[in-house]
């Protein structure tokens, strides 16, 4: 068993490495990079209206410098991204769904630049929030991580939806996207544990109430670990889901206790996801050939709507802790 | 070595800008008390510097002792920054957490303070990261109003246990030569071969094993007692060997020498539950001022609101009152320890009996009640206003109250969606629902949470055995589909009350036979509403129609006559 891990994430690691040649250089400022720099790795594509306000959210945060693979964007994102002081881009033409969607560059990035430092992976439409955010910066975080021997934060996804159909209020361009989408399932969340990999994987939220009400089992894992302290040897599995070793994936505590925990508010469900999906529909690059993005299509077509009676508008970090979707643990 | 004129420290505290009221806001100067930090350092010497030169602007003297692992660039920066100031550096040692070096250092910097200078009434020890709230003439006003007293945490090791987990009073009786940050493994095995061996030592003569903070305010005449004690060699050979030993080195000697002691720290410094002291940030601003606390640690260096605020004049008068920060800190401990009762989610996932309690507030099963019934779940809410739902473990779909397609806390009325998790489901709902949530329940229900139920302190179980048979009259089945369906809820409910009988049993429990409740309908009716209403139950809600019965005895004939025994 331990032998079959380890090959597994010595695997993943070659993986990195073997797809890293493909992976071109734009801009190379990861000489900015100081000692205990926070860094964010992303991958994405297309995604120019939503950059400035991802981009300044985490630089608010506390992160330092952003590693960016671009997939082959052609709406100008690169040429953003490019002239940013404190972003260093790569590009390539290949495959999202051979280079494991993206994992493989983001493991082959975090290994030859993350080492050492906390890293942050995320997609641009990904926000953390976590305990005091409001107040405490990320170092904060980090500094007390170190402190208590933790290596890794976990944060779920929380999938946000805006009042009404997905369509009907637009997102301009710089703006929060979660003053048009801000309301989210309070307690709709279904936790199993994986007892290979060890960790939570959860299903649940207004994808799984809405759109694979036929198949509950296939519903998107909403868990996620995408802050951790890089080292080397670590790989990320499948997306930020889990990673190896494994005893990274154990962020949550099983004797009744609470360990800290924050979410990723997700910005998917806002308008343009018409657009995206039908693009992502004919391109197939993405998990179990796209069968989500077939949903959407289909449920923005119908104007479907997510809201329901039960849902709760965010309000700050203290109502998601109130609510019990994050904890604080022991972090007065 | 810095080595400051004589008389250099005698002079009024320089005025800084900014720091006015650091030199005591213009109160007149306390006689009688002056005080002496002993600070202790081993990282982040920069801003261990910035408090070295509050103390002294404030009035303080201070000697310094700093880890010899530290880098040598940043000491010689430290001294030079330092230098002029009325601070002494002392022989470095290398200090491992946990043993004896952190004391001996202690020891050195408080024998050259007292040395240098003769007019120090008090010393405080503290660290660099100890960040003084209050200025220093408040603290040397506190001190000269309390004279003789030595501020130090002591608490009788036999009397009280101390710490959280293992060693309390064996951190004097067994020996620990293996530094336990480095060495885990090694300390653990020699404990336990200790213990198993039963070696111990006693303490020597006269000396009764005391615990408590390590940050401590001294006066000269206790600490110049126990550095100048005769028998110091003998004590510092046995506390050489004593696990943690600055929590108990100054708080067992200081009864032999102390006429005074006032057994508290004016130091707040609380662990969290995993043995690291607490973190103050800016948000701790208010909380913070408001204790009037002399001296906090730690402060993340980051803070630059606290460190920009204080020290701040509280007034002279103001007895530090530590209470709403530590509870504070207690309640995060306590969440950190037992979590909330309940709670299922991705940093707090309890293995089966672990979970403290199951559920986050009581609620009601209705077992076979709403077999009984007509419309059950619509004539009890109607009767005490509140929810009701239906069979929310039913196979094919959640019955949410009123037949909702979503329930509490946007759960999804999709029966495979709660399949997944059952313990989840069944607990998100009683999370997010208003006090005491009720649902019924039934034999052809799903029945993974029967144990969970029966098992959960806040389950109110009413159980009507066998009231799934009143259905069956109705079915217009074959006989034989009829004998095979009671076949198979039965050995359902069977199970459902082994569980009911078995010694496990935390619920509330009251049950009756199919007999008795269709004898007495009103009593089921009463026992349902006092319990979804205990504190004030409806007097006159009206007797919800029962279902048809009528055939019932037949049926439990021919079932009896076709081979099963269905009471």
């Amino acid at each position: 068993m331990l032998v079959r891990l380890r090959a597994q994430r010595q695997y993943y690691l070659l993986r990195g490495l073997a797809r890293s040649w493909r992976l071109a250089s734009v801009r190379d400022r990861t000489g900015q990079i100081r000692g205990r720099d926070i860094l964010v790795f992303v991958t994405l594509r297309n995604e120019r209206p939503r950059l400035p306000w991802f981009l300044d959210y985490y630089r608010r945060l506390g992160a330092r410098h952003f590693l960016i693979v671009d997939n082959a964007s052609t709406d100008g994102s690169r040429e953003y991204l490019a002239g940013q002081p404190d972003v260093s881009l790569w590009t390539t033409a290949d495959s999202y769904r051979t280079a494991r969607f993206g994992m493989d560059w983001m493991n082959h990035l975090l290994r030859l630049y993350g080492s050492g430092h906390w890293c942050l992976t995320v997609d641009p439409d990904e926000f953390l929030v976590y305990p005091h955010c409001d107040s405490r910066p990320l170092p904060a975080l980090t500094d007390w991580l170190d402190a208590s021997g933790r290596r890794s934060f976990p944060s779920m996804l929380l999938d946000m939806y805006p009042r009404g159909a997905i369509d009907d209020q637009p997102c301009r361009e710089g703006q929060n996207p979660f003053e048009v989408a801000p309301w989210f399932d309070p307690a709709n969340y279904a936790i199993r544990k994986n007892r290979f990999y060890r960790n939570l994987w959860i299903q649940g939220g207004p994808r799984a109430r809405v759109f694979f009400a036929d198949d509950p089992q296939g519903a998107p894992a909403l868990n996620k670990i995408p802050l951790v302290r890089w080292q080397p040897r670590y790989a990320y599995v499948s997306s930020t889901h889990m990673l190896l070793p494994r005893s990274l994936n154990v962020v949550y505590d099983e004797n009744g206790g609470e360990m800290a925990s924050g979410v990723l508010l997700h910005a998917k469900f806002l308008p343009g996801l018409a657009e995206k999906s039908r693009e992502e529909l004919a391109r197939r690059q993405h998990y179990a050939d796209s069968q989500e993005y077939r949903a959407y299509h289909q449920g923005v077509q119908n104007r479907i709507e997510l809201w329901c009676e039960q849902s709760q508008r965010f309000s700050g970090w203290q109502q998601l802790e109130r609510l019990g979707l994050i904890s604080r643990g022991n972090w007065a | 070595m810095n080595r400051p004129a004589a008389g250099e420290f005698a002079l009024a505290p320089v005025a800084v800008p900014g720091l006015a009221s650091v030199t005591g806001g213009g109160a007149a100067p306390v006689s009688g008390a002056r005080v002496g930090i002993v600070m202790l350092c081993h990282d982040n010497l920069d801003l261990a510097a910035r408090m070295a030169r509050l103390w002294t602007d404030g009035g303080a003297v201070v000697a310094i002792h700093v880890d010899r692992s530290a880098p040598a660039g940043d000491v010689a920066q430290m001294q030079q920054v330092l230098a002029g100031l009325p601070v002494v550096f002392t022989r470095r040692r290398t200090c491992n957490w946990g043993t004896f070096s952190l004391v001996a250092a202690t020891l050195d910097a408080a024998a050259s303070l007292l040395a240098r200078w003769p007019d120090v009434s008090h010393v405080m020890l503290v660290s660099g990261a100890c960040l003084p709230l209050r200025p220093v003439a408040e603290l040397q006003h506190f001190l000269s109003s309390h004279p003789g007293t030595d501020f130090i945490e002591s608490v009788s090791v036999v009397d009280v246990g101390w710490t959280v987990g293992g060693l309390n009073e064996e951190r004097f009786t067994l020996r620990f030569p293996f530094a336990y940050r480095r060495h885990r493994k090694l300390f653990d095995r020699w404990v336990r071969l200790q213990r198993r061996l039963g070696i111990t030592r006693t303490p020597p003569l006269g000396v009764a094993p005391h615990i408590g903070s390590q940050w401590w305010c001294l006066t000269r005449r206790t600490l110049q007692a126990i550095l100048d004690d005769p028998r110091r060699r003998e004590f510092d050979r046995y506390f050489r060997q004593v696990w943690i030993p600055d929590e108990s080195y100054f708080q067992t000697l200081v009864r032999r020498h102390s006429a005074r002691i006032e057994s508290r720290s004016l130091t707040l410094a609380k662990f969290d539950g995993q043995g690291k002291p607490y973190i103050f940030y800016d948000d701790h601003l208010g909380l913070l001022e408001r204790s009037r606390v002399f001296v906090a640690r730690k402060i993340w260096p980051g803070a630059s609101a606290l460190y920009a605020s204080f020290p701040r004049p509280a007034g002279h008068l103001a007895e530090p009152d530590s209470e709403r920060v530590e509870a504070v800190l207690d309640r995060a401990a306590a969440r950190h320890r037992r979590g909330r009762a309940g709670l299922y989610m991705q940093s707090r996932f309890p293995r089966k009996d672990a979970e403290g309690r199951k559920t986050s507030q009581p609620y009601v099963v209705l077992h076979g009640v709403g077999d009984l019934f007509l419309d059950l779940p619509q004539a009890a809410s109607a009767a005490i206003g509140g929810v009701v739902h239906g069979h929310i473990l039913a196979r094919n779909e959640v019955e949410f109250a009123a037949a909702a397609p979503v329930g509490p806390g946007a759960l999804s009325s999709n029966s495979g969606l709660r399949d997944i998790d059952p313990r989840g489901f069944l607990s998100a709902l009683i999370r997010s629902s208003p006090a005491l949530p009720a649902f019924l329940h039934s034999p052809r229900d799903r029945q993974h949470l029967n144990w969970f139920m029966v098992t959960d302190p806040n389950a109110r179980l009413l159980v009507v055995t066998g009231a799934w048979m009143v259905p069956l009259l109705r079915s217009e089945m074959p006989f034989d589909d009829t004998r095979r369906m009671a076949a198979i809820l039965h050995r359902s409910e069977r199970r459902f009350l082994d569980a009911l009988d078995s010694v496990w049993v935390k619920a509330r429990v009251r049950r009756w036979t199919l007999d008795e409740a269709l004898a007495r309908p009103d009593e089921i009716w009463e026992a349902v509403c006092s319990t979804l209403r205990p504190d004030d139950p409806p007097p006159d809600a009206v007797l919800p129609a029962l279902h048809d019965h009528s055939g019932l005895g037949r049926l439990i004939r021919r079932l009896r006559n076709a081979g099963l025994k269905p009471h």
